[in-house]
């Protein structure tokens, strides 16, 4: 696993839900016929409020209209991110969207298990809510090897937490891969 | 230290002694639901890790209930269920309930006790947030994504985070017009929609005792709207009779160690608690529903796996029998078991069913219905800014259609008392 992950940032408040990040009118679209795959990016955090997205200012719409990628690769968020139905679609639409990884302080659970036994996403804990200090549009660095997400622009740098007993699984990809590396299912 | 059920019922399916809080475990899976929206990519990711010619773990632990996108023109939507079609037929899966046949029953957390498929200290396993609503049934169950699904699908195994346990104790007697619903909203507000997160709610006490199986599905489905990850009831007498009425197959019932270790223990006293609702835009912006008198509301909806059952009806007739509706409502059985039961059972001569038509209410198929929004032509989904107050379970915005909309969750007493009167109404104004 690369451990250093830069890009620009998007930044979310508390609660967001796996309707706002995927709304379910989207989910009859396959994500194995590549055309219709596209669609999850175009649509991912769609469902958020317009003015809730791209914080502090709002009104900024995560991928463009008519696109299927965002320019941004990191989600900033608050407490309890992917609250929620169990739809994978969700961690898979904002992967498909271009995001690498989300920092919160908290996340739901199904969401956090998706995003890492699917390979989708990393979902980094950050010790507190890090929204205050991040504005959409800055460029941050992720660095999973000392545990600290740094802000570009305002040179601050801030305590992630250990992935902890799921490393194994992000390392590896996901859940099948690592089940193959440790021999429990077959090649 | 001794163990909670949860650990009781996850030590055994690990084939260890014990497990302990925080512990990350593999575990034996019982069975696996999955449905219309999850079942087609759950196995797709099958068969792309396990190969195209791969087969299933085991064809009677897998159970597939269609029920999100059923009623509906929306062609990507039914192709979805053709999809399940194919796979049932190529994996030879006996415990399929399609659209269109005799064993269609539509939402998969009332189907799932109906067929017999919620078994005390088995471990159960579904594509959807709402599977711990089979807690209920002294099991452990919880929603997993499809990778994890399809991981199940062909290893039967899966590892779990060993959770702590929050334990709610109600007490006393629960007055004649609160419900399950109430209950749940006012913990949920308590502890606001992430106070369990990663952890098991169980209820008991003796409120909860004296609870149907239906009242106690209720209190588990919800559990996911305060971030648990399963919730759990001891069973009891009321549990192995819903139980064996619905299957021959063997349970276990387990109960907590005298010494067992809780994350921590609320009390509530039922006779001090009131009809609550929460307001929109989350499940835990709670408030009395006397409060809110001057809420002005223009939808009601009655359905889903949380509010759809048959008791759920019963409740609101108890109220619409006498008073017609003054906004647009929507009854909408969960499956074709409620459904049925809403034309067999009379109040004073008259068939439930009759009592929903002539209060002016619209009854829908058995499905999921508006509960999560759905294609455009979904019965009784949100399109425009309506104000509705709903029996369903979650009421982010644009759950059930349209992000302008304003959802209100509410006990089916609460609702049909509001239906009945054009705005937020407590229904002791109805039990005089
Ligand atoms: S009724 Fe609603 S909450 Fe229940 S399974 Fe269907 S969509 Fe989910």
């Amino acid at each position: 696993m690369e451990t250093i992950k830069q890009g620009k940032v998007f930044v979310l408040g508390d609660d967001i839900d796996t309707d706002q990040i995927i709304p379910a009118a989207h989910l009859v679209y396959s994500l194995d016929h590549p055309d219709e795959k596209r669609k999850y990016g175009e649509f991912a955090l769609s469902g958020v409020p317009i003015d809730k997205s791209g914080l502090p200012d709002g009104n900024i719409p995560f991928v463009a209209s008519g696109q299927s990628e965002s320019p941004y690769a990191i989600i900033v968020a608050g407490k309890n991110f992917g609250c929620g139905s169990s739809r994978e679609h969700a961690p898979a639409a904002l992967q498909i969207a271009g995001v690498q990884a989300v920092v919160a302080p908290t996340y739901a659970r199904i969401f956090y298990r998706n995003a890492v036994d699917g390979g989708f996403v990393i979902p980094v804990e950050s010790q507190a809510s890090l929204v205050e200090h991040f504005q959409t549009g800055d460029k941050a660095e992720i660095n999973l090897t000392d545990y600290f997400i740094r802000n570009q622009r305002t040179g601050e740098t801030f305590p992630v937490k250990k992935l902890g007993q799921v490393e194994n699984i992000i390392e590896a990809g996901g859940i099948f891969a690592y089940a193959r590396q440790a021999g429990m299912i077959g090649e | 230290m001794g163990m909670t059920i949860t650990e009781k019922i996850l030590a055994k399916h690990s084939g260890g002694a014990s497990v302990s809080p925080g512990e990350n475990i593999w575990i034996d899976v019982d069975v696996l639901m999955t449905h219309d929206v999850c079942g087609p990519p759950a196995f797709a990711i099958f068969k792309k890790q396990f190969g195209e010619h791969a087969k299933v773990w085991d064809p009677e632990k897998v159970v597939i209930i269609p029920d999100h996108y059923i009623f509906t023109a929306d062609k990507h939507a039914n192709r979805n269920v053709q999809l399940l079609r194919d796979i049932v037929a190529e994996q030879k899966l006996p415990h399929f309930y399609d659209v269109g046949t005799e064993r269609y029953k539509g939402v998969c957390h009332v189907a799932l006790p109906e067929e017999g498929w919620t078994r005390p200290g088995e471990v159960l396993f579904g594509t959807d947030s709402h599977t711990c609503t089979a807690g209920a049934f002294g099991q452990f169950a919880t929603g997993v994504g499809n990778t994890d699904a399809a991981f199940i699908l062909g290893t039967g195994k899966i590892w779990v985070k060993v959770p702590e346990t929050m334990r709610f104790v109600i007490d006393g007697e629960i007055p004649p017009y609160l419900m399950g619903k109430d209950l749940i909203l006012q913990i949920i507000g308590d502890i606001c929609v992430d106070g369990a997160a990663y952890r098991t709610m169980e209820f008991a006490g003796t409120a909860i005792e004296a609870m149907s199986m239906e009242e106690r599905m209720t209190l588990c489905n919800m559990v996911i709207e305060a971030g648990g990850k399963n919730g759990v009831i001891a069973a009891d007498a009321t549990t192995e009779a819903f139980v064996q009425a619905r299957t021959n197959a063997g349970y276990e019932i387990f109960h907590n160690d005298q010494d067992a270790g809780f994350h921590s223990v609320y009390h509530y006293q039922a006779e001090d608690l009131q009809p609550m609702v929460a307001r929109p835009h989350s499940p835990d912006n709670k408030a009395g529903v006397r409060e809110l008198k001057d809420v002005k509301v223009n939808r009601a909806y009655i359905g889903s796996c949380t509010g759809g059952k048959f008791s759920d009806f019963l409740a609101a007739a108890e109220i619409l029998k006498d008073h017609p509706v003054k906004m647009d409502t929507f009854v909408v059985p969960a499956t074709t078991e409620v459904s049925n039961q809403l034309r067999e059972t009379n109040i004073n001569g008259r068939s439930l069913w009759q009592i929903f038509e002539d209060a002016g209410a619209q009854i829908g198929q058995p499905s999921c219905a508006a509960c999560l929004g759905g294609p455009d032509d979904t019965f009784g989904r949100l399109n425009a800014d309506e104000v509705c107050v709903s029996t369903t379970n979650r009421n982010f915005p644009g759950r059930m259609g349209s992000k302008s909309a304003q959802v209100y969750l509410a006990s089916p007493y609460t609702v049909a008392a509001t239906a009945a009167t054009g705005r937020m109404t407590d229904p002791r104004e109805f039990f005089a």
